[in-house]
């Protein structure tokens, strides 16, 4: 199998002040087309630097790194740039929408990046994508009159639209409740059923649990890496929640 | 990102703040307005005042007497009586750069119609006179060469004596009108001039032949004052020259010896009223610009701001694939349309004021295409340049950094 993410004795150093930290001390990992990973660790445990380093807002001290084949390690900032807009699709936290702009505009925003797309097709992939995360009656709306949940599946909508090799999710679950964070991860599951690779970092264990190998971070070392066995699946365990009161 | 994409991005980032982008356009718009309407009223200003001396005359030269010295003693010019008929038959016979003279001689007095009068000048001249005056007569005849010469009690006058003694609008051609006792015979009426820049009324005059006034009125040889024309506005200094040696001449004074005369043209006279028109414009141009720059520095600030307030959407655009250049671009056009929106807004507002100014000051204002043109590029500068390090700031954020931005 064609290992999309290809990492070798990875190291990262910040500089703060004379102060040198070390936030990653050399980490490989590979990660297969189709994979779900859930990237784990405390805070300072190097998974961000990671997550950025895999979605090339960063780039490593040493160390190798071929995305889809490509040593991406070494290069610019503008073509990181065309990396990211081609090839990864990001999923943060906060959503991070473009306010008083519509869900289907913000859908369309990747693409906008993409000089070879023209306008036609921009909007017709960004309703597609909407579509496959269930907002197709919510194109028009503003981000203030959506909910969380419906948000954060805007902000998927956004990482699908350019058809990405990998979805790099930060916590993206973590600003919601229990029964909207597994209607997100029912979503993940289902486009990685459809073959979608993402990476996933979490520290919740429940949700960790809902994809198919996990890996651990701690001081800047992967500690642990381990396939799910036992794997969760999202749209029963809302089923087994309690029902909320209307 | 694409040119007509980035335009969009940056209209629909200032549509998102309606409020702040008019109100930071407001800067540009009166700093815009008032270049153009200073430069509009300066340019009207100096036109009204050019008119004005233009209706003095036609490239017109005088000789006025000048101090003298007179056994040891100063004399002030008024006194002075150098002047004389031979100084201006001189003038006419010698000097080749002057076509015109006329010599100039006045005097105050009554002016009786029957039971009317009226308090006017008189002026003597040739029948050169009006020609040099730029005087025109609209009704009747001027006053001819043999008049002129031959002390005939003949006259023309000008409207406000005219409706003054006659009525309003009434044609007094063939009346006899009586100036100091003595009957003149009105043989035209002068066309209108209206106020001069100082505010006289240049139609209270009556225009007699010179020996009349002077024989008859005065009872003196010499006069006031030579009246002349150049042969052109260039010629004005070349006839000025002229007309200096042949009175030192006439004159006989010693090489040593200062003018006793003093010799004024209309080109001077033109030149020192608008220069002081240009100052006003330069000055009115200046303070109108330090508002367009206030307007600039406005731009600056809330550019500033707005990078601020948006470090998570520049670090969202440069995670999803945007490259410095486009943040860069991006804001630089955002700044670029609110200049140029708001200048393009001042350009019709300056128009809109010099238009009111024209209305309530009955100048000749016209708006300079060229100061709209200089008010346009100015604000795309404008745009350019205080956008620049605020654009640069945000193109230059970390993408990490920013995404984390609280």
């Amino acid at each position: 199998m064609k290992a999309i993410i290809d990492i070798k004795a990875l190291k990262k150093d910040y500089h703060v002040g004379e102060v040198t930290v070390h936030a990653l001390r050399g980490a490989d990992l590979k990660i297969y087309k189709g994979e779900f990973v859930a990237i784990m660790g405390a805070s300072g445990s190097g998974k961000s630097t990671m997550l950025n380093i895999i979605g090339c807002l960063d780039r490593p001290t040493e160390g190798t790194y071929l995305l889809d084949g490509v040593d991406v390690a070494r290069i610019s900032r503008n073509e990181s740039a065309m990396i990211r807009n081609l090839k990864i699709g990001f999923v943060f936290q906060s959503y991070n929408l473009l306010s008083r702009t519509s869900a289907l505009e913000n859908v369309e925003l990747p693409l906008m990046y993409n000089p070879s797309i023209k306008a036609k097709e921009r909007r017709e992939r960004a309703i597609a994508s909407l579509e496959a995360v269930g907002l197709a009656d919510r194109m028009g709306h503003m981000p203030n009159q959506l909910s969380g949940g419906q948000q954060q599946r805007v902000a998927i909508a956004r990482s699908l639209v350019n058809d990405p090799v990998v979805i790099l999710a930060d916590e993206a679950t973590g600003n919601l409740d229990t029964r909207t964070s597994y209607e997100i991860m029912s979503l993940f599951q289902e486009l990685n059923r459809k073959g979608k690779t993402i990476v996933f970092v979490t520290h919740e264990p429940d949700i960790a649990r809902c994809m198919t190998r996990s890996v651990v971070f701690r001081d800047g070392h992967i500690i642990k890496e381990e396939e799910i066995i036992s794997r969760l699946y999202a749209a029963e365990m809302i089923k087994a929640l309690p029902v909320e009161a209307e | 990102m694409n040119l007509g994409n980035l335009i969009k991005v940056a209209i629909n980032a200032l549509k998102r703040n309606k409020m702040r982008s008019f109100l930071t356009m407001l800067g540009i718009i009166i700093g815009v307005a008032s270049v153009i309407t200073m430069l509009a009223i300066g340019q009207g200003s100096r036109k009204s005042i050019q008119d004005q001396i233009a209706s003095m005359g036609s490239n017109m030269l005088f000789v006025m007497p000048g101090n003298m010295r007179m056994g040891g003693v100063q004399q002030g010019s008024s006194v002075s009586q150098r002047l004389t008929v031979k100084d201006a038959d001189a003038i006419a016979a010698e000097c080749d750069a002057v076509i015109a003279v006329s010599p100039e001689v006045r005097s105050s007095g009554q002016a009786v119609y029957g039971n009317s009068n009226w308090p006017t000048t008189i002026y003597g001249g040739s029948d050169k006179y009006l020609e040099i005056r730029s005087w025109k007569v609209v009704s009747g005849r001027n006053i001819t060469d043999s008049e002129a010469n031959g002390s005939a009690k003949v006259c023309l006058v000008g409207r406000t004596v005219a409706d003054e003694l006659f009525g309003e609008g009434v044609d007094p051609t063939g009346e006899t009108v009586r100036f100091r006792n003595i009957p003149f015979k009105i043989i035209g009426v002068l066309g209108e001039k209206g106020q001069n820049s100082f505010g006289q009324d240049q139609d209270d005059v009556i225009i007699a032949p010179y020996t009349t006034v002077q024989k008859r009125i005065l009872a003196q040889t010499h006069i006031q004052s030579i009246q002349m024309s150049a042969r052109s506005a260039e010629e004005s200094a070349l006839a000025q020259s002229q007309v200096e040696e042949v009175l030192r001449r006439t004159h006989k004074l010693r090489e040593e010896e200062n003018n006793d005369f003093e010799i004024r043209s209309q080109e001077e006279l033109s030149t020192t009223m608008t220069s002081v028109t240009e100052i006003l414009t330069i000055l009115l141009g200046a303070i109108a610009g330090i508002s367009l720059l206030v307007g600039g520095i406005g731009i600056m600030n809330i550019m500033y701001v707005s990078v601020t307030e948006r470090t998570r959407e520049i670090g969202l655009r440069m995670s999803i694939g945007g490259r410095s250049v486009d943040i860069l671009l991006q804001f630089l056009i955002e700044s670029i349309l609110l200049s140029v929106f708001g200048g393009l807004i001042g350009i019709l507002l300056g128009f809109g004021a010099s238009a009111i100014v024209e209305a309530l000051t009955s100048w000749p204002i016209s708006v300079m295409w060229g100061s709209v043109i200089l008010a346009f590029a100015v604000c795309t500068m404008i745009g350019v340049f205080f956008g620049w390090y605020p654009a640069r700031r945000a193109s230059s954020l970390d993408p990490i950094d920013a995404l984390r931005f609280e």
